[in-house]
């Protein structure tokens, strides 16, 4: 049972909100510790990890190309493909920004974010759409930003994974190497598929039911969940 | 010819030594010396992470956590270009922006294909060197200056880049320390283990619970797959190890949805919409996470024991 300490630190540190690495560490240490480890080698045991794993971080060659074609426009060009959407119902302009998102996340591009394309351009073209649709008011508009940022989620989450030098994949191979499993990161890139097509699946519905009820929205004020 | 992936260490490690020095030579970087110390270290141990002993290695990342804890890191000023060039540049250049980027991914899968000896990380290296080679084409920009806005993207990313790293280390002490052998005697207590079935459940649930208690899918699935994963799945039902695993950490993602713990992708975008419900993000989400994570165990039942 006193093995768990490291998992134990882990859970209520970051639920205290330390940082992470400073948390990771500490969980690393006092586990090895309990396992009669020397300080040395829990260090070597790091450094060993630490390095082995390097091909985790990458993504640092793809920084100058991707900083680059930002000075030169990249997002306000996207911007732009996003907003010649603008005749779409408020579920479609989340299904198609969800598609785009998994599509552009799937191919290593991380072009979106809450931030960047949520609050400026998606939840405004979808409030728009519905207020066309005559769902207005309070209610109406927390249930359509919610689900304008449900849609970055979905995109961004079960798209990652289909590009072969995803971090979350990289996390996979490094700990089921680490157990001494060989992991090939393209066959993992591809198991990946199902697990997207059944997001958008789910999501299409959730965004077509949302038109729905916007549809109605004259007759049923306020609306229900979808 | 060969690329090895220790060539494709070597030239990140270059960039981060590159980064370090525009560090130290930007007059309004704030963390100047935490920042720089950063990514020199992690530069380091790019080039020479080999040659290196690890216990030296291990001093240097603890190093690093010490400077990410104690917020010795900051943003600078990178010459970055006013709007109206980039909305200038986006009429001018148009679509072609979108060439070097997806070169990248082009090239990698490509040689991933082509050379599989080579594989998708060597080709994520030669694809960024030759979309960077087509952006410096497309766009004549000065490369110091490629640099700079290689930077500011990296220190916005800041410390969070090497998690990934420190959680594979946690990782890899859990199993030498055995952590992984308790958690899985402790889920045979009440999970009927016999059940293939069973077993993939316990996989999947317990890797969205854990991803929701901690916030993050990376960190749940270091302790899930050594305890439940590991042992339960791929040992004792024989699941391909690759298939089990990439379905566990999108099992995982499902959690995410569900989680205020994961502030970044659901309670900041809650405040950013000025939404009244800080967790209407994630009430919008439940009706697709939990049917996923449904789909989810059927397919990592149905597609992970190939043959069986």
């Amino acid at each position: 049972m006193i093995k768990l300490i490291g998992v134990v630190i882990v859970i209520v540190g970051l639920l205290f909100r330390f940082n992470p690495l400073l948390v990771v560490l500490v969980a690393g240490f006092a586990t090895g510790m309990v396992a009669g480890m020397s300080p040395v080698d829990i260090l070597s045991a790091i450094g060993q990890a630490f390095v082995t794993n390097r091909y985790m971080s990458l993504l640092i060659l793809v920084l100058p190309v991707i900083g680059v074609l930002e000075r030169f426009g990249l997002r306000e060009k996207a911007e732009d493909i996003i907003r010649s959407m603008r005749t779409l119902t408020a579920g479609r302009v989340m299904f198609v920004y969800q598609i785009f998102r998994q599509v552009t996340v799937g191919l290593g591009l991380q072009l979106g974010g809450h931030p960047s394309f949520i609050r400026p351009i998606i939840a405004p073209m979808t409030e728009a759409a519905a207020a066309r649709e005559g769902a207005r008011g309070t209610a109406w508009l927390e249930r359509i930003r919610g689900m304008s940022a449900s849609a970055e989620n979905y995109g961004n989450f079960f798209g990652q994974l289909l590009f072969p030098a995803a971090g979350g994949l990289l996390l996979v191979k490094g700990v089921l190497e680490n157990a001494g499993y060989k992991v090939d990161l393209l066959i993992m890139a591809q198991y990946a598929i199902p697990s997207a097509i059944a997001a958008s699946a789910i999501a299409l519905v959730r965004f077509l039911l949302l038109d729905r009820a916007i549809r109605s929205a004259d007759k049923n004020k306020g609306g229900e969940q979808a | 010819m060969t690329v090895t992936l220790d060539q494709i260490y070597a030239v990140t490690g270059v960039f981060l030594l590159i980064f370090t020095v525009l560090t130290l030579l930007d007059k309004k970087q704030s963390g100047k010396w935490g920042t720089a110390m950063f990514w020199g270290i992690y530069g380091i141990t790019f080039i020479w992470g080999k040659e290196i002993p690890p216990a030296v290695v291990g001093a240097m990342v603890v190093v690093m956590a010490l400077i990410a804890g104690a917020k010795w890191m900051g943003m600078g000023d990178y010459l970055s270009a006013a709007t109206d060039f980039r909305r200038k540049m986006a009429d001018k250049l148009g679509l072609w922006l979108f060439g070097p980027a997806l070169a990248v991914p082009l090239v990698t899968f490509l040689v991933a294909w082509l050379f599989p000896k080579m594989g998708a990380l060597v080709g994520l290296g030669i694809g960024s060197v030759v979309a960077l080679a087509l952006a410096f084409l497309l766009t004549r920009i000065m490369p110091v200056q490629a640099f700079q806005e290689g930077r500011r993207m990296l220190d916005a990313v800041g410390w969070a880049i090497i998690l990934s790293q420190f959680l594979a280390a946690l990782g890899f002490l859990f199993d030498k320390a055995g952590v992984g052998k308790v958690v899985a005697e402790m889920v045979a207590t009440v999970v009927p283990v016999d059940i293939r079935l069973a077993t993939v459940i316990a996989y999947c649930v317990g890797m969205a619970l854990f991803t929701m208690v901690m916030g993050n899918a990376f960190a749940a699935f270091a302790v899930i797959t050594t305890g439940i994963g590991i042992p339960l799945v791929i040992k004792m039902h024989g699941a391909d190890p690759a298939i089990a695993g990439v379905i566990a950490m999108l099992s995982g993602y499902c959690g995410t949805l569900l989680t205020p713990m994961a502030a970044n992708f659901n309670v900041v975008p809650a405040a950013l919409l000025e939404m009244q419900d800080k967790n209407g993000v994630i009430k919008a989400q439940v009706m697709t996470a939990v049917p996923l994570l449904v789909v989810n165990i059927f397919l990592m039942y149905y597609l992970a024991f190939p043959g069986k």
